[in-house]
C-alpha cells in the first residue's frame, strides 16, 4: 500500500508538471538566451546590443545595409537620394503597417527622426542622432534630411540605428509605453514582456513584402535573460534553448562535442588595444620617445596569443580600426614580434635596461594582459598591471593620469573608420595623442561625403599613427555563438544578431 | 513595551540612514557615475552630458541631501540606468525573491530542526554522525557548484526540472534547496548544540526523574529554551535570503532584489541601490525586532526585558 502512494505522488508531481518549453522546431520557436537584460524597448535611450537586436526585430528604418555587399538598400523608403552634401531625399512606401495596424506615413518619420535629434530628448548616443538639422515632409509621401554638416555616417546611422516610430502612438503611450509595449513595423511584433527577464515575440502577419529584412520564416522568438552562461549551456544541451552567443574559446570546444550542437566562430568589428600617451608627465616619460613606443609594438607576440587566448577567426590588427570597416586599412609601418629589434630600439632611446611603468586595463581577460606583461618584461620594460573597471579607467585615461590604456573598441557595430579612428585621434577627450597633422585629416574624412576622398585621408592618417607608434593595435575580436544543429541562421560581424533571417533546415 | 519599540524604532531609523549614507558615498568612490552610465561605448561628451542631466556636477552632500528630500516626500526616485521608477522596478522583483525565500527558509527549518533534535537525542550515535557530516557537506560546498549539480542532474540528464525562470512553482524547486541547504546547516548545528545542552540542564534531569513522558520533555521543555539562539540566526538568515540571493537568482535567472542590486551597483544605478539599500536595511531591522517578539512569546523569562519601562 505504502508503495503504491509512492508511486501515486510521483505521477501526481509528474502531471502536475507544467510542460517542459519543447524547443526549437518541434514548435516553431526560436528559443535564445542573453546574458545581459535589455534596459528599453525605446530604443533611443537604449545602450546595450541585446536591445538593439530586439529593436532590430520590432522596428524598421528608411533603410537597410547588405551585409554581404555594404550596399545600402531602401526599407520604409522606397527609394532613397542623396541631393548635395546636407541634403538627404527620401520616397516613402505606401504598404507598410505598425504592429497596432496603422499605416506609417510621412509624419511618422518627420515626427520620430526631430524628436530624438532634438536635445530635449536626450538620445543615449548622440552621435547617431547629432547630424541631423531638421526633417521635412516635401510631399505625400516624401521627407527630407537637411544635415548640420556634411555627414558621411548618416546613411550608416539610417541603416539600422535610427528605427521609425508611429507618432500617434508614441504620443499618447510615451518614453514609458515604448519601453514595455514597442509598436514598430518590424517582421516581428514583441507580444509578452517580462522585463529583465522574458520576451517573446511573434511573426508579424502583415509585414511588408519587399522588405530588405525578407518575410520572417520562425513563427515565434523566446529571448530570454539568463545571467549565468552554465545554466546557458545545459539549457542548450538539454533542448530548452537554440541558441546562445559570446561563449568562450573553451566552452566553444566543449559544446563543439556535443552532436545535437554547432559552434560558429565570427570575427566582429571590435578590436583590442594599448592606448600609448606620449605627453604623459609633460612629455617627460620615456614614451615621448617614438623609438620606445616602436619597441613597445615590436614586443607583444600577438599571434602567440591570439592563438592561445583568443582563438577562433580573430586576426592581428595593425591599426586602431577593423580591417572589415570601409577606411580602415592595415597597408601601413607594421611592428611583427621581434625582441631583438625591440631591444636595439631601446637601447636606442636610451633605456638599454629599459624602465618600469604602469599598464591599466579594462574589459580586457586578465590571461591576455598578463602574457603582454611578460612579453614586455623580455625587453625590460616591467609593467605593473592595474585592473579597473571601465568607468575609472576612461577617466583616468581622459584626464592624462595614466601612460597606458589596454582596453577595446567596436565602433558601436558600424563598419566605417570614422567610427574608430576618430573615436582616438580626432582631437577629443578621448585622443591623448593630440598630433595635429592626424586631427585635420581626420576632420576632413569625417566630413567629406566623397568615399574615395575619405579612403585617401584616413589611409595617410593611419600611416602617421602607425608610424609614429601611437598605439600598439592588438587584434580583432570574434564571438562565438552555439546554436540547435536545425537552425540555420548567420551572425554577422557588426554584431546585430539577426534573428529575423533564421529558419530551421 | 511602547518606550521599548519606540527607541528600537528611532534607533533603527538612523542606522538606516547612515548605511544609505555610506552606501550613496561607496557609489562614488567606485568611479564616475557618469562615465558608467554613459557605457563602454560612450563618448566624454556623453558623459558631459548625462553629469548635467543627472545633477552629479553638485556637490555630494547636496545631492544626498536632495535624495533625502525626496524621500521623505515617499518618492524612492528614477533609476538612471531602466528610466522607471524604482518602486516598480522593486515591486515588479519581490515577489519571485519572497517566493524563494520563503519556500528555501521552510525547507531549511524543516529539516534543520527535527535533524538537530534527533542527532541530540542520540548523540554521539550513528543518527548523530550522519546528520553532522550531511550538515557539512551543505556548509563545505559553494552554493553554486551545488546549484549546478543539480541542473546536470535534473535539468541536463532526467529533464525533470526547468532550469531557469519564475513562472511555475516548479521553476523554485531547485533554487529553494540549493539556498536551503546553505541556510540549514548553522540552524541545524544550533539546534543540536542547544538541544544538548538543555538536555543535560537540572530542570531536564528532574523532569525525567518525576517520569514525565520523554517526548514531552525532548519537545515541550527542552525544545523551547534550545531554539531560542536559533530564531535570531534564522531570522538573520532569512533577512540575507531576502537581500542576497544573488547567486542563486543569477544560476536560475530568477529575476529578484538580489539581481537588480548586484547589477545596480555594478551599473552605478544611484538611485536604485540607494532605495535597495533602504529597503534591505528596513527588513532586516524588522527581522531582528520580529525575531526578539517570538523568543518573548518563546521563552517567558525573556518577556521581562520589555515589561519593566525605565
Amino acid at each position: 500500500m505504502k508503495k503504491k502512494l509512492h508511486c501515486l505522488s510521483l505521477v501526481a508531481f509528474l502531471a502536475l508538471a507544467p510542460q517542459m518549453a519543447l524547443a526549437g522546431k518541434a514548435d516553431d520557436t526560436f528559443n535564445v538566451a542573453f546574458t545581459v537584460e535589455p534596459t528599453t524597448m525605446d530604443t533611443y535611450k537604449e545602450t546595450t546590443r541585446e536591445g538593439y537586436i530586439l529593436a532590430r526585430l520590432i522596428y524598421d528604418c528608411l533603410i537597410e545595409k547588405d551585409t554581404s555587399t555594404g550596399e545600402f538598400k531602401p526599407s520604409l523608403a522606397s527609394s532613397f537620394k542623396v541631393t548635395d552634401d546636407t541634403t538627404l531625399d527620401f520616397v516613402l512606401r505606401t504598404d507598410v503597417k505598425f504592429h497596432d495596424g496603422t499605416l506609417m506615413t510621412a509624419d511618422d518619420v518627420v515626427y520620430t527622426l526631430n524628436m530624438v535629434s532634438s536635445r530635449e530628448y536626450g538620445a543615449r548616443y548622440q552621435i547617431a542622432v547629432d547630424w541631423i538639422e531638421r526633417v521635412e515632409k516635401t510631399g505625400e509621401n516624401a521627407v527630407r534630411i537637411k544635415m548640420k554638416r556634411p555627414s558621411p555616417l548618416a546613411l550608416e546611422m539610417l541603416a539600422g540605428n535610427l528605427p521609425i516610430y508611429p507618432k500617434a502612438y508614441y504620443e499618447k503611450a510615451g518614453p514609458a509605453g515604448m519601453t514595455t509595449k514597442p509598436v514598430g513595423t518590424g517582421p516581428y511584433r514583441l507580444v509578452e514582456v517580462s522585463p529583465g527577464s522574458r520576451y517573446v515575440l511573434e511573426r508579424f502577419a502583415d509585414y511588408y513584402a519587399g522588405s530588405p529584412k525578407g518575410q520572417p520564416a520562425i513563427k515565434r522568438i523566446v529571448v530570454r535573460v539568463l545571467p549565468e552562461t552554465n545554466t546557458q549551456y545545459a539549457e542548450l544541451m538539454n533542448g530548452s534553448l537554440d541558441w546562445v552567443w559570446k561563449v568562450s574559446p573553451d566552452d566553444a570546444r566543449r559544446l563543439q562535442s556535443r552532436p545535437n550542437l554547432k559552434v560558429q566562430s565570427t570575427e566582429i568589428l571590435r578590436y583590442a588595444f594599448i592606448g600609448i600617451n606620449p605627453n604623459f608627465q609633460d612629455k617627460k616619460s620615456p614614451f615621448a620617445d617614438v623609438r620606445v613606443r616602436q619597441a613597445f609594438n615590436y614586443a607583444v607576440n600577438r599571434p602567440a596569443i591570439i592563438k592561445a587566448f583568443v582563438g577562433g577567426s580573430a586576426q592581428p590588427a595593425y591599426a586602431p580600426c577593423s580591417h572589415l570597416q570601409f577606411g580602415c586599412t592595415y597597408d601601413v609601418d607594421r611592428y611583427e614580434f621581434d625582441v631583438a629589434k625591440a631591444k636595439a630600439l631601446l637601447a636606442e632611446a636610451g633605456y638599454p635596461n629599459g624602465f618600469s611603468t604602469e599598464l591599466m586595463i579594462s574589459s580586457t581577460p586578465k590571461e591576455q594582459a598578463e602574457v603582454i606583461a611578460a612579453n614586455l618584461a623580455a625587453v625590460g620594460i616591467k609593467v605593473t598591471l592595474n585592473f579597473q573597471q571601465y568607468a575609472p579607467a576612461l577617466t583616468a585615461w581622459r584626464e592624462g593620469r595614466i601612460p597606458l590604456l589596454m582596453g577595446n573598441w567596436g565602433s558601436y557595430g558600424v563598419a566605417d573608420a570614422g567610427l574608430s579612428i576618430s573615436n582616438y585621434f580626432s582631437g577629443t577627450a578621448d585622443d591623448q595623442v593630440k598630433d595635429k597633422k592626424v586631427i585635420d585629416l581626420l576632420a576632413k574624412a569625417d566630413s567629406s561625403m566623397d568615399r574615395d576622398l575619405r579612403k585617401k585621408d584616413y589611409h595617410e592618417a593611419l600611416k602617421i599613427i602607425a608610424s609614429q607608434a601611437y598605439l600598439v593595435p592588438l587584434w580583432t575580436f570574434n564571438v562565438n555563438t552555439a546554436f540547435n544543429a536545425s537552425l540555420d541562421f548567420k551572425f554577422d560581424a557588426d554584431e546585430y544578431a539577426r534573428f529575423y533571417t533564421a529558419k530551421w533546415n | 513595551m511602547l518606550t521599548y519599540c519606540s527607541q528600537r524604532a528611532v534607533s533603527a531609523l538612523l542606522l538606516m540612514l547612515l548605511i544609505s549614507l555610506v552606501a550613496f558615498f561607496l557609489i562614488f568612490a567606485s568611479g564616475d557615475p557618469a562615465v558608467k552610465i554613459a557605457g563602454e561605448a560612450g563618448t566624454a561628451a556623453d558623459a558631459d552630458r548625462i553629469r548635467e542631466a543627472l545633477g552629479f556636477n553638485r556637490p555630494l552632500a547636496v545631492q544626498y541631501l536632495s535624495w533625502l528630500g525626496h524621500l521623505l516626500t515617499g518618492d524612492l526616485g528614477r533609476s538612471i540606468y531602466f528610466n522607471q521608477p524604482v518602486a516598480t522596478l522593486i515591486a515588479d522583483r519581490v515577489s519571485t525573491t519572497l517566493t524563494l525565500s520563503v519556500s528555501a527558509m521552510l525547507l531549511a527549518v524543516a529539516v534543520a530542526l527535527p535533524l538537530g533534535i534527533a542527532a541530540a537525542r542520540w548523540q554521539d550515535g550513528l543518527v548523530d554522525k550522519l546528520v553532522l557530516v550531511f550538515a557539512a557537506v551543505g556548509q563545505a560546498m559553494p552554493t553554486f557548484w551545488f546549484a549546478l549539480l543539480m541542473i546536470i542532474a535534473f535539468s541536463v540528464n532526467w529533464q525533470i526540472l526547468p532550469t531557469s525562470g519564475s513562472e511555475t512553482w516548479l521553476h523554485f524547486v531547485m533554487p529553494s534547496l540549493a539556498l536551503a541547504y546553505f541556510a540549514m546547516p548553522t540552524m541545524l548545528r544550533l539546534t543540536r548544540a542547544g538541544m544538548i545542552e538543555t538536555l543535560e540542564a537540572d530542570y531536564i534531569r528532574t523532569s525525567k526523574a518525576m517520569g514525565i513522558p520523554a517526548s514531552l520533555i525532548l519537545f515541550k521543555y527542552a525544545l523551547r529554551n534550545a531554539v531560542v539562539p536559533v530564531v535570531g540566526v534564522s531570522a538573520a538568515q532569512f533577512g540575507s535570503m531576502l537581500a542576497g540571493s544573488i547567486v542563486i537568482e543569477s544560476i536560475f535567472a530568477l529575476n529578484g532584489v538580489g539581481r537588480l542590486a548586484f547589477e545596480s551597483i555594478q551599473r552605478s544605478d544611484l538611485s536604485t541601490v540607494q532605495a535597495l539599500v533602504l529597503c534591505f536595511s528596513f527588513v532586516y531591522i524588522v527581522l531582528t525586532f520580529l525575531s526578539d517578539l517570538l523568543n518573548a512569546w518563546i521563552d517567558p523569562r525573556m518577556r521581562s526585558i520589555y515589561g519593566n519601562p525605565a
